[in-house]
Formats: C-alpha cells, structure tokens, sequence
C-alpha cells in the first residue's frame, strides 16, 4: 500500500510526542519537584529529558574539562605550583606563560611569579593537568565564562586562576581522596625511608664511634705500650 | 524599574514614557533573538545540541534558525574562520538588518583557537567585524552557548533607543575583504601598502626577529 | 661498472616488465624514476591488481638530516588492492627543486585528482596531464606554497614547539612593547605575509575557470536552454559546513558539478609538523569533529607503528575498541539524521539521532571529560580507566538502548515512500568507479565493494570479533542509507562482544608526554566511520613529526560527486552529498 511507510513515520513522531508526556507522568512526584538543579539522565527510559538551564543544571562527571585553574593550599596559603614548566611545555596550543620567580642573585625559586592562560586560544585538551607531577594545575568546571571584552577578560593572570584545595576536593572527590592517599603513603614512605636512614646513621655511627673507641684504646694501649718502652729505655 | 537600566543618560532617566518603551522595545528584541543558520566548525555542532532536544534553545525564543541573513538577529560565529571564508562572513554580516548582534562561540572565533598559528586563520572575527559576546572553550559545551546567550540578552537588555546605533546616521557596513596574495582588509589598505613597500624581504624580517628572540 | 649497475637494478621489482622504472629502494618504498610512473602505474593496476591508490602525499626533503643528498620533492603513493586486502605497495617519486614535476596519475586512478590538486597547493609541485590542476584549499593567488619549509607563516615564531618564550621568563605581552608577540610581532601586526612591494590597488584576482562538463549531455543542447552556474554554499544550510559546489544547469538538470573547498583549511598538517607527538592527539580531534575517538585511534596506532614495539595493555585495547564503535554508531546515526534533513524531513530524523547521541557522548564526557574533543587515546594505552559503573551504563546502552533506536530509525525511514522516492537510483556510483574514484566507508560499501580495513588489514583487535562486512549492491543513496544502517547493527555487536570480553588490569604503562621515535616513516589507516582515514608519519628521530599528513575521508570521498551527481536534477546534488556523510574539518584540514 502506498502510504504506509509514511504512516508508520508519523505513528512513530506521534509516540515520541506521547512517550514525552508519558514520562512525565511517571516521575511523580515529578522531577521537578526535588533536587531541581542536578539532572542526570536516566538511560532506562526513553527519549531524553531537557535540561532546563540555568534552573537545571546536568551533573558533570568528574573528568570533566573545561579551563584550567591553579591550585593553592588552603591551610597554608601556599601555592601548589613550583614553576616547573611541564604545563608549558606539554601544552599544545602553547596558551600558558610563566615566569618564574628568582631571588636577587638570579638563582631560580621554586615558585611562580606571573602565570598566565590565554583561554582565548586555550583547547581544554587537559594535558597540563594530566602531566603537572604536583597536581597543582587542575581543570575547572565552571563552564559560565563568557564575556563582552576579549582583552583582557579573556588572559587570565595567576589571580584569576587559583582556587583553594577545597574547591578541588569539592570537585574532584574521587580523584583527591587517591591523591590525599598517595600524597600520605609518599609522605609515610619518605618518613620511613628517613627513619631507616637515621637508624643507619645512627648505627654507623655508632660503629663508629665503637671503632673509634676501639681505635683510641689501640691507640692508648700502644701509647702505653710505647711509654712501657720508653721506660724500658729509660 | 529603571534601575535595572545601568547605562541611562541622565536626561533620559526623567524621561518615563522613553524608559517604559525601552523596556518593551528590549523585552521584545531580546525574547525573539533569531540565530542564524550558520555553522563553520566543531562548534557548529555544540550549536546543534543546544537547537535539539536536550538543551532545547526554543525556551529562550531562539529556535528560529534561518538560513537567510536577512531575517536573522544574530550571528553565532561557531568555528575557526578563515581567510578564505571571511569575506563571506563580511558580507552576511552586511546583509544582516539591524539590529544585529554577533557572539563569537569558542576559541577559534574569539581569538584563532589553537589554529591561531595557521597561515588561513584569521585570529578572532573581531578583526573584521564588532563581536558582542565572547564564549571562550573548545568547543564551549552547550551549557556554555547558552550562558553566552543569556549574556547577550543581558547587553540587550541594557541599551536604549537613544543611544542604539541603529537610529543614528551613517550606515556601520564592513568592506568585504578581497583575496589577494593573503586576505586584504580594505580598511587597512594603506597601511599595508606603506608596510610591505617599507620591508624588503618580509621572510627574512621574521627570521631576524626569530634569532632576535632566541638570543634574548 | 655497467654490469653492476644491471645486477642491482635486476634485484627490484617490475623493472622486468618496465626496465628503469624503479631505481631504488627506500625502506619498505621503492623510488620510481618519474618518466617512468605512468607506465609502471598502468601494469601494477591492470597486471598486479593494485587498484586502489588510498593516499598520494607530498614530502618536502629540504630539512631533512638524513635525506640532504636527495632531490628536495618526493611524492609518496600507497597503493593497495581491494581483491587480495593485505598491506601497502608504496612508491616514491621525487623531483628536483628547479623542476618540480611528476607526470599526473588521473587518468590511472581518478582517485589521485584531489590529492594531487591538494599537492600542488600545498608545495607546489607540478603534475603535468592532470586535467585541472589549480588551488583546492587555498585560493588562487596566494602567496607561496605553506607547505614548503622554508614557508613561514606571519606568526612563525619557532621551528618546534615548546616555544622557549613561555618558560622560564614567559612575560604575556600584557605590555606590547617590552614582550611583543604574535600581532605586535607580526610584520603586518596582523596574520598576515604579503610580497614585498605589494600594491592593494594594483591586485587583479586571477580568473578561475571551472572545469563543468562542456561536452557531457550533447542531447540536452536540443533544448536550447541556456547553461546557468549556480553556486551553492558556503553559506547553505545543507552543505554540512562551509562547502561549496560550483554546478552548472541546463534547466534543472545538472551537467557539471565541481566542489570548491578549503573555507576550513585550518593548517593542520603545517601545525602538526610543528608540535610534539604528543601535542598532536587533540588536534586529531578536530579533523573528524564527530569522531574524535576515531581519529585518535588512527593516529596513536600511526605513532606506535613508527615506535615499533609497544606495549598496550589488554584493557586498553578493548577500551579503544568500544570507544570507536560508539563512534560509528553515533556518526552513522548522525549521518542518517542529517541526509533526511538535507531531503527535506526537516530536523525530526535529526532530533532523533541526536538524542542517542548526547547518551552517548555522556559516555565519553566521563570516560574523557569532553564530549566532543575527547582526548582520550595514547600511545600504549588510554589516557583514564573507566569505572564499574561506566561499564554498566554503557551495557545499558549497548544491549538495549541503542538497538532500539536503530530498528526505530530503520522502521520509520526505510520504507517511506518519499525516501525511496527520493533515494532511490540517485547518486548511481558504480563499483568500478567506486574503486577508481579511491572512495572509502559506506560509499564504497554501498557500490558493492566488500573492502572494510577491519577485515582486509586488521588493526588492533578487530580479528577477535566476530561481525560482517556490510555491502549493499545498489550503489545509490538509498544503497549507503542503507549501509550505515545495517553496519551500526554489527557495530552493536562488536560493542556487545567487547563489553563482555573486558578484562580489568592497567589501561597504559607510565604516561610520558616525550617519546623516544626512531627516523622512519610509517602509514597507519584506520576503518573510521566515514571511511579510510590514515595517518602518515615522517619521522627525523626529533620529538616532533618531520611530515604529518592526514588521508581524510570526506575529501577523497567527495572526488565522486561531480560524477555522481551530473544528470541529476539539482535538488538531489545537496541529497547526494549528504550520502557521502561530509565533515568539513576533515576535507579541508
């Protein structure tokens, strides 16, 4: 029959337009009416819920990528950057500049003076936070960044970049809780690396000093056996 | 009321009737901003997602893609433009009627992106026509389309009919660029007459700035 | 002497059937004297069965360590066969720098027209027969050839990326004058290279003349219309991008169609001779913007082969298996959505297909943290391991989800009248041609061609899965509707094997963002969902690629549809080309 196969495509938009309603209907209590601001899709049912942004917002995972941002630690203020320069070098776009910070005989400091991101070339590739060896460069999740100047809204200097470990952990849960653990291990290795060492320093020099003490009585007796001659002589 | 308006000349703020027109003039322009259909690149498809189902840009009276710049409101720049296509972007900007508006999504469009470097990029649209809202990301997700939206409508929201360019006199279209040996912004055309008759050998300016750089 | 010259040249291949053709051996390539190629190439096609030329690539040899005594210019060709499958015959054709010319294998491999066009442009070297031999990315006019060396760009700043202005004293030119950069840098403190003494009032844009099918359709001069060009595009909203077709009418029927491209020349392989290996991943990215796991694999598995012994774990090679299927199950979805767009189903097929699509690109934004430029692949590995409750949504998807929105795809499309109408003997690709023409995926596929790389020259693990090659005899646009359908299907199943199979373990070794590459060349092709997508690496021994060239499929692909669509009434052109599944970033780089 012709006709059919058009039939069954307007009996198929005509079940999306119902199954909408449908499952509206079976979410009561609706969706709407509880955690308003995160949506997830659930993929068991059908068709797709629209996300009704800003009121909803969906939930991003926690890989998500957006810009980058620069992590300080919130209890001591310190920033997590050494100005290793890895960042730099990794990034493809070559977007990130840093200067790094010297005292006054030019001799190089762990820090950073001036950082910063042109995120009007940025590509959110993530490979600066991938490869930081100090987990001090991280991507943002803030996403609502659009402006009305390019210049300079859009350079982010190193007071637009830092944010508190808190927000970190706040959005990255998973991925700090394993850094916390590594970071405690390193830190519990380290410790017992240098409770080791100082029990072998403790004990070489003990040795030593036993030697030492062992050297010295030698010593005293070949004095004394010297002085025995010496009288013997005398 | 009129506070919401932050940039009221002093002798429009008396003026109530005036005001009360803004605000309907604004509410209307800004409730039915028509995109137009126009993609250029990885962009053009985030523009895409936000026009279906799930992020659904008819909420914000925009689902109105037209394919002809003569209806549209807005041109969303989604991609790297190029040399070679940015005379044709110039020229439906031209067509475009006022009042018209420009968002430059992603990095490209804003600044050249990570193409920047490429010898067919043009570094931003801006060099070539005015942008209104800059969405910077690569390509900005659609969450981020529409905050840059919502931007624009904000900067709708804020003119007046005093004040909006399009009532002034004088037309503000752009010179379409011609292809030349490189893309040729006719506005610049003198300046770039007085430049190359000045360098002998463009290469070798940049490869002696090159040295330069490096040995310092 | 000469006795020994004749031994060695005994020694290679086909010099019994074309004495002097091949002169030389380089790697795995034999060096063919270019007086010779077209005689040579005309016996490997009809005697040797090699008919089908995948990539035709220019290398410039100028800077080169271990290539400074050869002739500057090589063009590189890989030739396989689509009845035997199996790997590459490669030649070499090289010509010197004060004349650059190679006789044009059109007339062999029709295939070779754009590619051979795309080299021209690019660096410059002539093809002598080549019937149309002008700019196809660039535009008529342009200054240099960008390709070549010794071009540089306005913002050329260093030969190789790092650029050691970033670190340690990386000021940002907030300050113009104390740090200038890029624009300020710029001679025209712009992007912008003129010659020197350039005039702007004396320009004259050279003439370009479209080659549009004078002697075809004689008959249709008995109709005394008049011949109209139309152009369509850049700006159209079903051209899928900033493409253009230059057609010519006669009333409405189409009698010569010529693709005019590069308004998203983005200078990928210039920037990607310029980056690190590693800095070239998410640049893959944005070839293919639907298929950014795709293009990825292709290129880790190019940087890998030139690495020659690497590990991948077996997680990760079943991670990367089920990222790229996904993808073709969302491009070919996408595909589909779009080419009922293009017919006039406006947007409702489309809306459909990008629902699944968000589902699955929620996939990939977990695994990867992007939905679209996703970054995920590496060599020796995956960048992220997924978790338990990734591979539970993706069952979901997979086992029931997606199935069902393909047979709803299939059930509400495949027998409308109006696509049958519509599809149905339009766009007539027979397989000779299909082969000719060096079209890959679904277009190939959909003239009959049984060719899929997953079965003709497996990569990765495609051998462990059990799946068919998907081939449609009709050769029409309703034969690769087809195609795309059927094979999201096997897709599925392959996706559906993976995700049983996973194993657990560690999905890469150590990251490094520095690989040790030995010099050497390697072409690496991948079944990507649009067709055959390879990657060739040159490699000096540096941390950066010396040539990076990308066959894309979309560009090869789109060689056909000038002849595809001739005889066609205008309206079906934008139909047709939605067949051949287009993605801008890919034809034009």
């Amino acid at each position: 029959m012709v006709g059919k196969g058009i039939l069954r495509g307007l009996a198929t938009t005509a079940r999306h337009l119902l199954e909408t309603y449908i499952d509206d209907v079976k979410g009561i209590p609706s969706r709407y009416a509880y955690d308003r601001h995160f949506i997830k899709q659930p993929l068991d049912e059908r068709g797709i819920f629209t996300i009704q942004y800003p009121e909803e917002r969906r939930v991003l995972p926690e890989r998500f990528r957006y810009v980058p941002m620069l992590i300080y630690d919130a209890d001591t203020g310190e920033d997590r950057c050494t100005a290793c320069g890895i960042c730099a070098k990794v990034c493809p776009t070559q977007c990130i500049w840093i200067v790094r910070e010297e005292d006054k005989t030019g001799k190089p400091l762990p820090r950073s003076q001036e950082f910063y991101i042109d995120i009007s070339i940025c590509m959110g590739c993530g490979f600066c936070a991938e490869f930081c060896p100090f987990d001090s460069i991280k991507m943002n999740h803030d996403y609502e960044i659009a402006v009305y100047h390019r210049f300079p809204d859009l350079i982010l200097t190193k007071d637009d970049l830092v944010v508190p470990t808190t927000y970190y952990a706040q959005l990255y849960p998973e991925a700090w809780e394993a850094e916390e653990r590594a970071r405690e291990e390193e830190r519990k290795r380290k410790e017992a690396r240098e409770k080791a060492l100082a029990a072998k320093r403790a004990a070489a020099a003990k040795k030593k000093a036993a030697a030492k003490k062992a050297e010295e009585a030698k010593k005293a007796g070949e004095e004394k056996a010297d002085g025995k001659d010496e009288e013997k002589k005398a | 009321m009129a506070d919401e308006y932050l940039e009221v000349p002093p002798e429009l703020s008396r003026n109530v009737f005036l005001t009360t027109l803004d605000a309907v003039y604004n509410w209307s322009r800004r409730s039915s901003l028509w995109p137009m259909m126009f993609g250029l690149a990885c962009c053009a498809i985030e523009m895409i997602a936000v026009a279906a189902a799930r992020y659904d840009l008819a909420r914000f009276g925009m689902e109105v893609m037209r394919p002809s710049p003569r209806q549209a409101d807005v041109m969303i720049v989604s991609g790297t433009v190029t040399k070679k296509m940015v005379p044709q972007i110039v020229r439906l900007y031209n067509q475009m009627p006022q009042p018209r508006y420009v968002v430059a999504m992603g990095a490209c469009a804003t600044g050249g992106g990570p193409f920047k470097e490429g010898y067919n990029v043009v570094s931003g649209v801006d060099k070539f026509i005015p942008v209104d809202v800059y969405i910077p990301g690569c390509p900005p997700t659609p969450e981020a389309l529409l905050y840059g939206m919502m931007r624009l409508q904000e900067k709708i929201k804020r003119q007046s009919i005093k004040t909006v360019p399009w009532y002034q006199k004088g037309r503000d279209d752009i010179p379409v660029p011609v292809l030349g040996p490189d893309v040729l912004d006719l506005r610049r055309k003198d300046e770039i007459k007085a430049i190359s008759a000045q360098i002998a050998d463009s290469e070798k300016y940049l490869d002696r700035l090159a040295e330069k750089q490096r040995a310092s | 002497m000469v006795q020994e010259q004749a031994v060695v040249t005994e020694a290679l291949p086909y010099n019994d059937v074309v004495p002097g053709a091949v002169i030389d051996r380089d790697g795995e390539a034999l060096v063919v004297n270019r007086e010779k190629l077209p005689e040579l190439a005309l016996h490997l096609r009809d005697v040797e069965g090699y008919d089908y030329l995948s990539s035709v690539t220019g290398v410039d040899n100028l800077t080169h360590p271990k290539r400074q005594g050869v002739e500057r210019f090589e063009v590189v060709y890989h030739l396989y066969s689509t009845q035997r499958g199996g790997g590459p015959l490669v030649l070499k054709v090289r010509a010197p720098e004060e004349d650059p010319e190679i006789p044009s294998v059109v007339s062999i491999w029709p295939g070779a027209d754009f590619q051979e066009r795309e080299i021209w442009d690019l660096y410059g070297i002539r093809f002598p027969g080549h019937p149309n031999l002008r700019r196809i990315l660039l535009w008529e006019g342009f200054n240099g050839h960008p390709m070549r060396k010794d071009w540089k760009e306005a913002y050329y700043e260093e030969e190789h990326k790092p650029y050691s202005s970033r670190w340690p004293y990386g000021h940002y030119p907030l300050d113009e004058y104390k740090y200038p950069w890029q624009e300020e840098r710029a001679v025209y403190k712009d992007n912008l290279v003129f010659p020197k003494g350039f005039d702007p009032d004396q320009w004259q844009a050279p003439e370009v003349e479209y080659r549009l099918g004078q002697d075809l359709y004689r008959e249709l001069e008995k109709l005394k219309t008049d011949r109209i060009v139309v152009n369509i595009g850049p700006q159209h909203p079903s051209t899928h991008g900033v493409f253009r077709m230059v057609v010519a009418l006669e009333g409405e029927t189409i009698v010569g169609l010529e693709p005019e491209m590069g308004y998203l020349h983005r200078n990928h392989e210039k920037i990607g001779e310029r980056n690190t290996y590693l800095m070239n991943i998410p640049y893959t990215d944005r070839l293919d913007y639907i298929n950014s796991m795709s293009n990825n694999l292709g290129y880790v598995l190019a940087v890998e082969k030139l690495m020659s012994k690497v590990e991948v774990p077996e997680r990760a090679k079943y991670l990367r298996i089920i990222m790229a299927e996904l993808t073709r199950v969302l491009n070919h979805m996408f595909a589909i959505g779009f080419l009922l767009n293009d017919l006039g189903a406006f947007f409702t097929p489309a809306l459909y297909a990008l629902e699944e699509r968000e589902l699955i690109l929620d996939l990939f934004e977990a695994a990867s943290g992007s939905r679209m430029m996703c970054n995920y692949m590496r060599p020796g590995g995956v960048a992220y391991d997924v978790s338990d409750d990734w591979v539970e949504q993706a069952r979901k998807l997979v086992f029931d989800r997606l199935p069902r929105a393909i047979d709803e795809l299939d059930n509400y499309l495949t027998e409308n009248e109006i696509l049958l109408a519509r599809t149905k003997g339009v766009g007539y690709l027979s397989p000779q041609d299909a082969v000719a023409y060096s079209t890959s995926g679904p277009v190939l596929r959909g003239s009959g061609v049984a060719y899929d790389i997953r079965k003709a020259e497996p990569y990765c693990i495609y051998d462990r899965f059990d799946f068919d090659i998907v081939t449609e005899e009709g050769g029409d646009v309703y034969a690769r509707y087809m195609v795309r359908i059927r094979e999201a299907r096997e897709s599925l199943k392959i996706l559906r094997q993976a995700l049983r199979d996973l194993p657990g373990g560690p999905v890469i070794g150590k990251k490094k963002y520095t690989f040790r590459i030995p010099p050497g060349e390697a072409y690496q092709r991948i079944e990507a969902p649009k067709g055959e997508l390879g990657f060739y690496l040159v490699s000096d021994g540096t941390a950066n690629p010396y040539r990076y060239h990308v066959r894309s499929p979309s560009f090869i692909n789109l060689t056909a549809l000038g002849l595809m669509c001739v005889g066609h009434k205008v309206a079906d052109s934008v139909g047709i080309l939605g067949s051949i599944d287009i993605v801008l970033g890919e034809v034009d780089r």
